[in-house]
């Protein structure tokens, strides 16, 4: 028995009324597939518009008002913004956030290749060394907080026991106002490059063989290799992981809570956490949502930046 | 899209401790790989903290604040563990937790799982708007949506409640994404076979398509265990009772209370944690896939 399915078929022309009642049976079948996709996809999409393009589009109306949820809002236009571009505690959050970030991105990307590169060689062991980079990884950031602020403890900490052991002077770690950022640039590496090592791996594996035969067969060494095949081989995903690793730095948040809460002296202060700061514990929530949409402007600017830029040196990753 | 292609080699060898074929082998100043001299330290400096971790919540306070510091407890003790549980909350916001990370996950599969073969297979009006309008959402912060989801989550009543930690996570579109392309790679033979023996597209969906897609729900659910697990920032904006509190919201306000009280804070740590690191070891491959997907972390 052959059945055919949702297939018109072409065939001589039918008559009128034929045509009619078959347009008419068209139609519902299209309205049942409508009612099938829409019943699959349905809940799933709504909740997605729901819990995102809607609050984002009301934050843009929040940020044109005053409102602390009690009290009526207060149309206030503009004015967050204005208040926002010269507001000193922002231009800290912008610096601190840029120290972060470039701080952060590179050192990830960097040490991402290098691990990489050494767990795709064939030695013993390389299965341990794998699992104990990448553990971190599942660790929270409450539980990174927390176990940061044991390891850094300045008098019993593990890290000024290093520290003395070797002879060298303790430090203050995330109680100095110039080593907490670095500090917590330490603790993000640690919890997340194994992400960019995995990416590493996987784009190491995809290159193909004989390229790399070829260009010992043409008499390059080791190190030619890399430069000269392993290297433009990895540059669309080294693209892809800076700007990502990049919208990530830019909206830390979670390690700063868990460590220093802003402190000392509010020289940890992001922008995420000033908004978090503003809104939820001085209930300013028009000015937050002003400075959300200031911080979602920076990243939209260096990501279009970083995509171009590397579209202007010929590397395809998107 | 890198991230794509990274997916499709997730079956990387895991056991790659084969020594060297003879003929690479250079003469060798050492019994082995120089590589070594880079990853031990390297893999010391990542999981020796977590080993500290779960051995200083062994011990008791005054032989953590001993000095000079101790890493291997003179003998085991269950201060810290009694202590977290007696004075705080904790089995309560444990069971938060579970709960928050069990409706996140079963809601991820199901929904996600629909939508994906919705998007991937069927033919309807509004389909390409609907997925583009998915796909789009991907570049929203979740800064900017910080503000006015607690405004709306106060409105619908759930600021306060347990739902305010999982409506955020009930799907994702990652996860419709995740499984649409899944789906677009399976071969449309079976489902046509499925469909002329009198299967319905449901029946289709159900009997045909979702058991093989078992390795792709393995990593969505994954990904969505960790990330409703260790998500901190919806219940710590919208949840301020502390009976709703999950165990990482709990943790930071015991952080904030108890300074000093290491044994309780790292015998806290290590209940948070070690689920996660017990799924990690058990199902290393699926978690390296998601990382792979994803980096999406908090």
């Amino acid at each position: 028995m052959t059945v055919q399915l949702d297939r018109p078929t072409g065939g001589p022309v039918r008559p009128v009324a034929e045509e009619k009642v078959s347009r008419k049976q068209k139609r519902a079948r299209r309205r049942r597939q409508d009612l099938v996709g829409w019943g699959f996809v349905g809940l799933a999409t709504f909740l997605v518009i729901g819990l995102s393009v809607f609050p984002a589009g009301w934050a843009f109306f929040i940020s044109r008002k005053k409102w602390n949820l009690l009290s009526p809002a207060k149309d206030v236009g503009w004015r967050n913004y204005q208040a926002m571009v010269n507001d000193p505690e922002v231009w800290a959050a912008v610096r601190h956030t840029l120290f972060f970030t470039a701080m952060f991105v590179p050192i990830s990307i960097f040490l991402g290749v290098l691990i990489a590169v050494a767990l795709n060689q064939r030695i013993r062991l390389v299965g341990f060394y794998r699992t104990a980079i990448f553990i971190p990884f599942v660790a929270s950031a409450a539980a990174t907080g927390i176990l940061a602020g044991f390891v850094f403890e300045p008098n019993y900490g593990s890290a000024n026991d290093i520290l003395r052991r070797l002879g060298l002077p303790p430090q203050p770690w995330l109680e100095s106002p110039t080593q907490a950022m670095i500090v917590i640039v330490i603790i993000a590496l640690w919890g997340q490059v194994g992400f960019c090592v995995v990416v590493y791996l996987a784009a190491l594996q995809d290159i193909p063989q004989e390229i790399v035969e070829a260009a010992v067969v043409d008499g390059a060494n080791r190190r030619q290799v890399f430069r000269y095949v392993t290297m433009p081989e990895l540059a669309p995903v080294t693209v892809f992981t800076a700007v990502w690793q990049t919208i990530t730095a830019l909206q830390l948040f979670d390690l700063v809570y868990t460590t220093t809460r802003g402190g000392p002296v509010n020289s940890t202060v992001t922008l995420v956490y000033y908004v978090y700061k503003v809104a939820f514990q001085e209930s300013r929530f028009g000015y937050g949502a002003a400075v959300s949409y200031g911080l979602f402007a920076l990243t939209m600017i260096v990501t279009l930046f970083m995509i171009w830029y590397s579209r202007r040196t010929k590397i395809e990753a998107f | 899209m890198a991230f794509i292609r990274a997916l499709e080699v997730r079956d990387v060898e895991l056991d790659l401790d084969v020594p060297e074929p003879p003929k690479h082998r250079r003469r060798r100043l050492l019994p082995f790989s120089p590589w070594h001299f880079l990853l031990m330290p390297l893999a010391l400096v990542f999981a020796l903290p977590l080993v500290q971790m779960v051995l200083t919540s062994f011990m008791t306070d005054a032989e953590i604040n001993s000095f000079p510091p101790k890493f291997i407890p003179s003998s085991i003790s269950l201060t810290g563990y009694q202590g977290f549980f007696g004075d705080s909350l904790a089995p309560r916001w444990l069971i938060n937790t579970c709960i928050v990370a069990a409706i996140s996950v079963g809601s991820h599969l199901v929904l996600c799982s629909l939508a994906g073969y919705g998007y991937a297979r069927l033919k309807f009006r509004g389909r390409t708007f609907g997925f583009f309008a998915i796909v789009g959402t991907i570049m929203i912060p979740t800064q900017l949506l910080m503000i006015p989801t607690y405004v709306m989550f106060s409105k619908l009543g759930i600021v306060d409640t347990l739902a305010a930690a999982f409506v955020p996570w009930l799907t994702s579109a990652f996860g419709i994404f995740l499984m649409r392309q899944f789906f677009l790679a399976l071969p449309r033979e079976l489902e046509e076979a499925g469909e002329i023996d009198g299967l319905t597209t449901f029946g289709v969906f159900r009997r045909i398509v979702l058991p093989l897609a078992k390795p792709a729900l393995a990593t969505l659910a994954v990904f969505t265990l960790l990330n409703s697990w260790n998500d901190l920032i919806w219940p710590l904006t919208a949840i301020s009772n502390q009976d709703n509190f999950t165990i990482q919201v709990g943790l930071t306000t015991f952080q904030g209370t108890r300074r000093t009280q290491w044994s309780e804070l790292m015998a806290g740590n290590v209940v948070a944690t070690m689920p996660l690191i017990v799924g990690f070891l058990l199902a290393q491959r699926q978690f390296v896939a998601t990382m792979t997907f994803s980096g999406l972390k908090g």
